[in-house]
């Protein structure tokens, strides 16, 4: 029953992201990407739960890698998407 | 206990709607920069809800982790170059697939009871993590130049790759299928990832850099789905969620590069532009070469000037010095506006961020269709390090490997002034029928030490 509850997710997330992203106007696709990028960082919260639970030692080392990497996505992604929308300006 | 995954999962759902709240805010600049605010505040409200989970015993582990990165990431985000932003999108990209990639790892080390179905996903996580890891980092050793001696920027191809790339891909199935009957046999998942991680490279080598808008688009999605496959695999339903949407703009994106090459997928990905038809078409005219001094007393006449960006623009670092020029023009009581293909640069919206980091207001950066409905009153049209997007024979030459591509028609505008290093032709190697027309004027020389010539005759 799971896997059917989550692919009903998944298959409302996908068309509901298409009708988001198609109003996204072609002059902010870099800042889109950018913060794809932070968004899909998102396995952070996958990550923690092998670092910190009750596990041997080689899960925790990979687990921590993957919290390591998510972070630099997470933090990279919406710090830099944040300075390049700062300098898109109107008249 | 339950208490607690209900709280949290509850929260999940305000993540999610704050992501989708922050994405519906990208649809125009001036709410734009809020949105991705409300975007990183669903993510910290998730982060911090999932530390909450009382399956978490250990946290000093986490929190070095969560610093290292963070480090990492703001020092990335503080210095990196406007004109670098493909390469940090792609390393961005790589980080996030090799993230999902260790997860999915993770979980099969972890030695808790694992379903089949799961085991398939988790495959799946790993395979898109790896591709979307080593791919990556080719397309950013090709857009960076960093490596020459190991990656070109140019398509590497050499003989029997397909058949290579086919053993690779029918060995990972194999591996896999045999890692799913004895889920045990940890060698089995060791060399399935190894070998994913070989499929990446050899995916991305036989592209071209001019090509790179597409891959860097198509990696973009694949790291959003590796994060949903492995939502999948640990049974989270905001992985799900986030890494569709992630796939579905990677997926957007890529389709309008392609479209905007008149290019499938499958072609950018499978094979290059052919060299040997551009060599049967012939070009009538002589170019005509003007100096910058010349084209000022053009540009002083002029009511009306399009700015057409490419790649070299970013290149000369000119974007700066025509914001300079174009506020010159707007003295002189000339409108200036900009005509951006959307593979201009090497990634979608590329000229955008450079032009908006120059103070180039939002208004003035049009697309291309929009300019091409007033092309023939623009009195001049100055075409700044842009070969390919503007060139006439992809209009009407058949049988030029770019015909059919949609272009800006610079060509008919009343005057054209070509900016370019030298006489070479554009990324793609085809040749450009719009320098040998009557009214293209060719400056030759850097872009910017061109503009800055112009702006001094200005202030003369």
């Amino acid at each position: 029953m799971s896997v059917i509850y989550l692919s009903t997710i998944l298959i409302l997330a996908i068309f509901l992201g298409f009708e988001l992203i198609r109003k996204v106007p072609a002059t902010l696709h870099t800042p889109l990407m950018s913060g794809a990028n932070a968004i899909s960082g998102i396995t952070l919260v996958g990550a923690l739960v092998y670092a910190g639970g009750e596990f041997t030692v080689v899960t925790k080392v990979f687990a921590c890698i993957s919290v390591m990497l998510a972070t630099i996505n997470v933090v990279g992604g919406y710090l830099v998407t944040d300075r390049m929308l700062a300098m898109f300006k109107g008249k | 206990m339950e208490n607690m995954e209900f709280t949290i999962n509850a929260i999940y759902i305000a993540c999610v709607v704050l992501f989708i709240l922050g994405l519906k805010l990208l649809s125009h600049p001036s709410t734009a920069r809020k949105g991705n605010t409300l975007s990183a505040l669903g993510m910290l409200i998730a982060i911090v809800a999932t530390l909450l989970d009382q399956n978490i015993i250990s946290y000093q582990w986490i929190i070095v982790s969560i610093f290292l990165g963070s480090v990492i990431g703001a020092a990335m985000a503080k210095y990196v170059e406007m004109t670098k932003m493909p390469e940090m999108v792609s390393l961005l990209n790589g980080v996030g697939g090799l993230a999902s990639l260790l997860v999915a790892f993770a979980v099969v080390i972890s030695g808790e009871e694992i379903d089949t179905y799961i085991l398939v996903i988790v495959l799946f996580a790993i395979a898109i993590g790896s591709i979307t890891f080593t791919g990556s980092i080719i397309a950013w050793a090709k857009l960076s130049g960093e490596i020459p001696k190991l990656v070109s920027s140019a398509a590497t191809v050499f003989k029997g790759q397909a058949i290579i790339n086919f053993l690779i891909v029918v060995s990972i199935g194999l591996l896999g299928t045999l890692f799913v009957l004895s889920p045990e046999n940890i060698d089995f998942i060791i060399y399935f990832s190894l070998l994913c991680l070989v499929l990446g490279v050899m995916l991305v080598l036989p592209i071209g850099g001019a090509d790179m808008p597409v891959v860097i688009s198509l990696l973009n999605s694949y790291s959003g789905l590796a994060a949903c496959a492995a939502g999948f695999a640990i049974n989270n339903n905001l992985l799900i969620v986030a890494g569709a949407l992630v796939g579905a703009s990677g997926i957007i994106l890529t389709s309008v590069m392609c479209k905007a090459m008149n290019r499938s997928l499958s072609n950018v990905l499978f094979s290059g532009f052919k060299a040997a038809t551009s060599s049967t078409i012939e070009i009538e005219g002589e170019m005509t070469p003007m100096v910058a001094e010349d084209a000022f007393f053009v540009l002083e006449a002029a009511q009306s000037v399009l700015v057409i960006p490419g790649y070299g623009m970013a290149v000369a670092q000119a974007q700066h010095a025509m914001k300079e020029l174009q506020v010159l023009l707007e003295e002189n009581d000339a409108e200036v506006v900009y005509g951006i293909h959307p593979v201009a640069g090497r990634m979608p919206g590329h000229m955008n961020v450079l032009l908006a980091e120059a103070d180039v207001p939002y208004e003035l950066l049009l697309e291309m269709d929009e300019v091409n409905a007033r092309m023939e009153g623009f009195d001049i049209a100055i075409v700044i390090g842009a070969n390919d997007v503007v060139n006439p024979a992809a209009r009407d030459m058949q049988g030029s490997p770019i015909y059919g591509m949609p272009v800006i028609n610079a060509d008919l505008a009343k005057n054209v002034f070509i900016l370019k290093r030298g006489m070479s032709s554009g990324f793609a190697g085809v040749d450009n029928p719009l320098f040998f027309k009557s009214n293209a004027r060719m400056i030759f020389g850097d872009a910017k030490d061109t503009i800055n010539t112009i702006i001094r005759q200005f202030s003369d």
